[in-house]
């Protein structure tokens, strides 16, 4: 596999609607960001690109079906080649996947990732069906389908299990709707506290309002190269790109029920499941007490796809303590819950930790004030840019906004797209972005670095 | 050929949008258009379906009997409570075993929004149901208890199982109370 890089990226604006644009129009300005960002003009870049990847998760919100040629013959991009990729809210996630194979490959140099999504076209409840449609509509959707339903009942076990709080999951929500005061990209820009959150009205016991991402419309891109397309980028914009590689990617799945989830044992987690600072005997005694008081693996409090993605990303980018060796995360916090279950999958903390470590202050940007008392200091930043709960979920650019803010944090660029410093992690050199689907179906990770 | 065979024109209707606004500038510079406010119409759109259960189809006619069977992988045992015609271990094919619809409440939640479809039913609790000597989970919903009290006591509680009268060929055929 050749290295690849991302080397720029945009994002429209997210919003709960956004009339004055087609999908496509939406992907335009999210192409043309990233393009001038190169310093590049369409015509150059249209010499340039290779080809395409398209994201978008639902044919049902636009009542398009081949909506992906629509955006790209829009763009201009005809007759490059180009793909849809679909994985419901990894679907962007997947994409930048995708765009990584074309380039590492060598299919590619030069390889453009566009991602969309038209929400706002139908009304709130009429999309929450669509989005259950994700759920098997032969047992799950028939009995209440509802998305924040579903995890939900994995809260209520998370909590039962590991005596998780609302007031921790509200510490989430909390960080990043305070983060996202300073993403101009970012729709719920709030200074919120934990009582805010637990008076909000309540979606589905025991999470509220401010405990869930809204529905969006929003499109985002990123470009990724190999070293000769970088080359072939820096000659046509006549200026030095900086450096960032993506370094290890990961992809896992899981049941799509979650009824069907696996109980593993404590044996198989160790043979399958661990990651490289599980394996301490601190750590096995802390599991073996765990299975003793019954918990099994993954449950439906835990993401076993999340889990593997996470493993597979850093073996390949050769990470073994994930808390200390990434700098920051963006993460798939559709829900304040799905953030603390994933720094578990993720290793930040082990399972079972998420909601202290959600309250530790541990994944908190340094230098912001929450109004929050966090007894520890911030370590790895999660969600520095608001994540989904403050930027808004328009899930086939999702994954792709993740990438874009990733690489601007790499870059040390927030100031100058954000207009505002406050969120550029101190020295970053190595970020993750996590893309999530279904309840945890598809799950992928993605390492980037800086290098100088 | 006849007119009446082949028409040359398309028989007007009465369909259509509503239209509710339709600004144009008056004058001929069109520049001003790139200001125009979007245009959104009423867009409706109906489909039924013809869903077939397949090889999960004797689980619903169970419910229909007020019976209950889940899916054993006939060598290992491993079960399922959610009907599943292939093991995803040995991956052979599973057999039907009749249980009786007792259990406890492993995981829950009170939708107090929801999809369209369910929206006249909220507040309303799901539930994942826990079987002993089953493997797996079963989605439900539990009646019985005050959806405005909800509790983590709850999980572990539990439940037996009640049919409906008038089977709707639905897994809601089923549905969970308190047993206690």
């Amino acid at each position: 596999m050749r290295p690849v890089y991302a080397v720029s990226g945009g994002v429209s604006k997210f919003a709960k609607a956004r009339p004055d644009k087609t999908f496509p129009g939406l992907v335009k300005e999210a192409y043309d960001y990233a393009i001038a960002d190169l310093g590049l003009e369409h015509p150059q870049f249209l010499e340039l690109v290779d080809g395409t990847v398209a994201s978008y998760f639902s044919d049902h919100f636009s009542r398009q079906l081949m909506a992906g040629i629509m955006a790209q013959d829009y763009l201009g991009m005809c007759p490059k080649p180009s793909h849809r990729v679909e994985g419901g809210g990894a679907t962007g996630g997947i994409c930048f996947q995708e765009g990584w194979k074309a380039v590492a490959s060598g299919y590619m140099d030069i390889c453009l990732c566009y991602g969309f999504e038209m929400m706002s076209h139908v009304e709130t409840w009429k999309g929450n069906e669509f989005i259950a449609l994700a759920s098997d509509v032969s047992f799950d959707y028939p009995v209440g389908g509802f998305y924040s339903g579903y995890y939900a009942m994995m809260v209520t076990r998370h909590m039962a299990e590991f005596g998780t709080t609302v007031e921790q999951l509200a510490h989430v929500s909390v960080k990043n709707h305070i983060n996202a005061y300073h993403n101009p990209y970012a729709q719920k820009r709030m200074r919120l506290t934990i009582e805010d959150v637990r008076a909000a009205p309540m979606v589905a016991w025991p999470l509220t309002r401010h405990d869930i991402c809204v529905m969006s419309d929003g499109a985002a891109s990123t470009i990724l190269c190999s070293e000769d397309g970088l080359a072939k980028l820096e000659k046509a914009s006549g200026r030095r790109i900086p450096r960032v590689r993506v370094s290890g990617i990961g992809r896992g799945t899981d049941a799509m029920r979650l009824a069907d989830r696996p109980h593993q044992s404590y044996e198989d987690f160790y043979k399958y499941n661990a990651l490289p600072n599980e394996v301490d005997a601190d750590s096995r005694a802390y599991y073996k007490e765990l299975w003793k008081h019954g918990f099994r693996y993954p449950g439906v409090h835990s993401f076993r796809a999340g889990r593997m993605g996470s493993k597979e990303a850093y073996e390949n980018a050769r990470i073994t303590d994930p808390l200390h060796e990434i700098d920051f995360v963006e993460l798939h916090d559709a829900y304040t819950s799905s953030e603390i279950q994933t720094y578990e999958d993720m290793g930040l903390c082990r399972y079972g930790e998420g909601g202290s470590f959600a309250a530790s202050g541990k994944a908190f940007m340094p230098g912001i004030d929450y109004g929050l008392e966090l007894p520890e200091k911030p370590i790895c930043p999660v969600n520095p840019s608001g994540g989904l709960i403050a930027c808004g979920h328009p899930v086939g650019a999702t994954g792709l906004m993740q990438a874009v803010f990733a690489i601007w944090e790499l870059q040390h660029t927030i100031e100058k797209h954000f207009g505002d410093a406050a969120l550029q992690v101190p020295n970053a050199r190595r970020g993750a972005i996590h893309s999530h689907a279904g309840t945890g179906t598809y799950v992928t990770v993605s390492i980037l670095e800086r290098e100088e | 050929m006849s007119d009446n065979e082949f028409p040359n024109r398309i028989e007007e209707t009465i369909e259509g949008s509503v239209v509710f606004n339709v600004p144009f500038p008056t004058g001929d510079d069109l520049s001003v258009l790139k200001q125009m406010s979007p245009i959104t119409i009423r867009q409706p759109y109906h489909i039924e379906y013809i869903h077939s259960f397949g090889q999960d189809s004797p689980f619903f006619a169970a419910l229909a009997n007020k019976r209950f069977i889940v899916c054993r992988e006939p060598e290992t045992g491993y079960t399922y409570a959610t009907p599943r015609g292939h093991d995803m271990y040995s991956g052979k094919e599973t057999e039907w075993v009749e249980i009786k619809p007792e259990g406890k409440v492993h995981a829950f939640t009170v939708c107090h929004f929801g999809s369209e479809e369910f929206l006249p039913e909220c507040p309303y609790v799901l539930a994942l149901i826990e079987f002993e000597g089953v493997d797996t989970l079963f989605l439900t919903r539990l009646v019985g208890v005050d959806p405005y009290e909800a509790s983590p006591d709850w999980i572990g509680m539990k439940v037996k199982g009640r049919y409906l009268r008038n089977s709707k060929l639905k897994p809601t055929d089923v549905y969970f109370y308190p047993a206690e």
